[in-house]
């Protein structure tokens, strides 16, 4: 707990270079997907198989079907990596990558930095699938190398010849296949107790009388009743209580980067009880400190806390109260997640510190 | 683990889609792994009308009479009947112990959560998909049913309907088979396996 490096499995995993390109990577948490980022086959499994694997070294599985998300053209401003994330979950559905692996490709990806891969990756198992990877590239090998786990000299050179091959054939054979136009890509939010219930940060929520089928429509309805919103209403009109910024989706130091530059001079809403900043590692505290956001987020009102999971998941003391209605760049938005009765509203690093500063949901401007 | 062949039970009905790990079980009893002891608390948040927290005297705890668990007409039933997605949301095994330990012994839907689906089969529990269509036919039946794993069936008094299952794991379950033993039988092999592994990428 002393050592500086500790932090989230899945934001040190990467950080300290434990986690490679080709590895195959299992752990006893559903977002283990985040290390697909870096080119692995990584995915959560339950108890059973964590102590099947420490007791033989292997796990049986049956092979996943394939899924290509394709996602070209150029994001929009203020679109981030987990914008797309939501999107794709509102395309899609919570369920649409059940039984898949997910690759995601397309020159919007091939611009993207590892860490936004990672956010991406990370919300892979919130569409259903149990593994999301991108291809490796220069910026995995980039990302890689130097890291206290990643291999040097003759073992470096030889990991590297492996780890350019690791990516699709041109006609690959995919079960399934998505394309996507990054530019229509609006910041998102959730409305809703599912990361599906999604929509643009100038959206409304919906009205299950427009929705054809029941069972979806019953859905609605009860989200909304849960999460106390009418239908129609815009979700900038909504005033929030709290603001969580960290988890393993959105805890690292890009992240960071981008909520303190929307933080930057500006002061958190008086509606606002509680906004909170946790790195995901104690290197990421250190850096983001290095670089003077601890004092902007702290200047605009923030607190900035301790590496660790925090408020994602209401099992420490960090939880929402019952009615209380939080801008988190969490994961999930189950009901009872951050606390039993609150609502959660799944954002964006900018967005929630740009909703923070307004005290309702907004955009960056 | 326990075996499973057949049941013969009434189903209790749960009419929602999606329902994830955090509502089968609440985080707060996720500190314990124990396996066993969380019948209790499946379904806590809709099921009690006061929040819980493990250690509490749950017989005493106010009911939430609304909730289909707490109508007594169900109170024998092993079958969960529900909706598509169940399970979606953690990797953690708490879920099916809840359901396990509480007394279901199969769940129908017309689909379930990967790793949640995975989870069952580790725990004498048996997830079955059939249709849309048929999970809705079976809301509006209230008789028993009766769940034969070998035959891979599922019968009302009116009808039958079959159900896919992976053979290796309907073995295992109907055998009641141990997974680290069935796999250290191949241990050999693994070695071997592991050998060759480290010498062919030796940066791992």
């Amino acid at each position: 707990m002393n050592d500086i490096r500790q932090g989230i499995v899945h934001v040190i995993g990467p950080e300290q270079g434990a986690t490679l390109p080709g590895m195959s990577i299992v752990c006893g948490d559903s977002h283990t997907t985040t290390h697909g980022a870096l080119g692995a086959l990584a995915f959560g499994i339950g108890t059973s198989e964590v102590e099947h694997v420490l007791a033989t070294g292997c796990l049986w599985q049956n092979k996943a079907k394939n899924m290509k998300i394709e996602i070209n053209g150029d994001l929009g401003i203020d679109v981030t990596a987990k914008d797309i994330a939501l999107y794709v979950i509102g395309q899609i559905g919570t369920a649409g990558g059940t039984g898949f692996a997910i690759e995601f490709c397309g020159s919007a990806i091939e611009n993207m930095s590892i860490e936004g891969r990672m956010t991406l990756c990370n919300m892979s198992i919130e569409a259903g699938a149990k593994v999301g990877l991108v291809a490796v590239d220069d910026k995995t090998i980039d990302y890689v190398e130097g890291r206290p786990f990643s291999p040097t000299g003759e073992k470096w050179q030889s990991a590297l010849d492996y780890w350019q091959t690791l990516h699709s054939d041109s006609g690959s054979h995919f079960d399934e296949s998505i394309l996507i136009d990054a530019s229509l890509i609006k910041p998102q939010v959730t409305w809703g107790t599912s990361p599906e219930m999604v929509v643009d940060i100038n959206g409304s929520t919906p009205d299950p009388k427009d929705e054809h089928d029941a069972i979806k429509a019953d859905g609605i309805r009860t989200a909304l009743e849960y999460i106390h919103l009418k239908p129609n209403t815009l979700m900038s009109s909504v005033l929030i209580d709290k603001v969580f910024i960290g988890s393993c989706t959105n805890s690292r130091i890009e992240d960071l980067r981008v909520a303190a530059s929307v933080a930057k001079g500006k002061k958190i809403a008086n509606n606002i009880k509680l906004a909170l900043v946790v790195p995901g590692s104690g290197l990421v505290k250190k850096q983001a400190e290095k670089e003077g956001l601890d004092q902007i987020f702290i200047d605009a009102g923030f607190e900035w806390r301790e590496p660790g999971c925090s408020m994602c998941l209401a099992m420490n003391a960090d939880k929402l109260e019952s009615g209380e209605r939080c801008a988190s760049t969490s994961n999930r938005n189950f009901e009872g997640r951050q606390g039993q009765g609150s609502f959660t509203h799944l954002v964006s690093p900018a967005i929630a510190a740009a909703s923070a500063i307004a005290g309702h949901f907004s955009g960056v401007n | 683990m326990k075996k499973f062949t057949s049941i013969n039970s009434i189903a209790m009905p749960l009419d929602r889609a999606n329902i994830d790990t955090d509502a089968i079980i609440p985080k707060q009893f996720l500190k314990s792994i124990k396996r066993s002891g969380f019948g209790p608390n499946l379904f806590d948040e809709w099921r009690y009308l006061d929040h819980g927290e493990p250690g509490m005297d749950n017989s005493i705890r106010p009911i939430n009479p609304e909730f289909v668990l707490n109508n007594p007409t169900y109170s024998e039933a092993q079958i969960l009947l529900t909706r598509r997605n169940f399970g979606c949301g953690s990797s953690r095994e708490h879920a099916p112990w809840a359901l396990e330990d509480y007394g279901f012994r199969a769940i129908i839907a017309p689909s379930f959560a990967d790793i949640f689906y995975n989870n069952c089969f580790k725990n004498g529990l048996l997830p079955i998909v059939l249709s849309s269509e048929i999970v809705d036919n079976l809301f509006s039946y209230s008789g028993r049913i009766n769940i034969n794993l070998e035959e891979q069936t599922v019968k009302t008094d009116q009808d039958s309907f079959e159900f896919e299952v992976d053979s290796e794991r309907k073995r295992r379950l109907v055998n009641g088979l141990d997974d680290i033993g069935l796999t250290l039988q191949n241990e050999n092999q693994i070695r071997l396996f592991e050998t060759e592994h480290f010498e062919k990428y030796p940066w791992l």
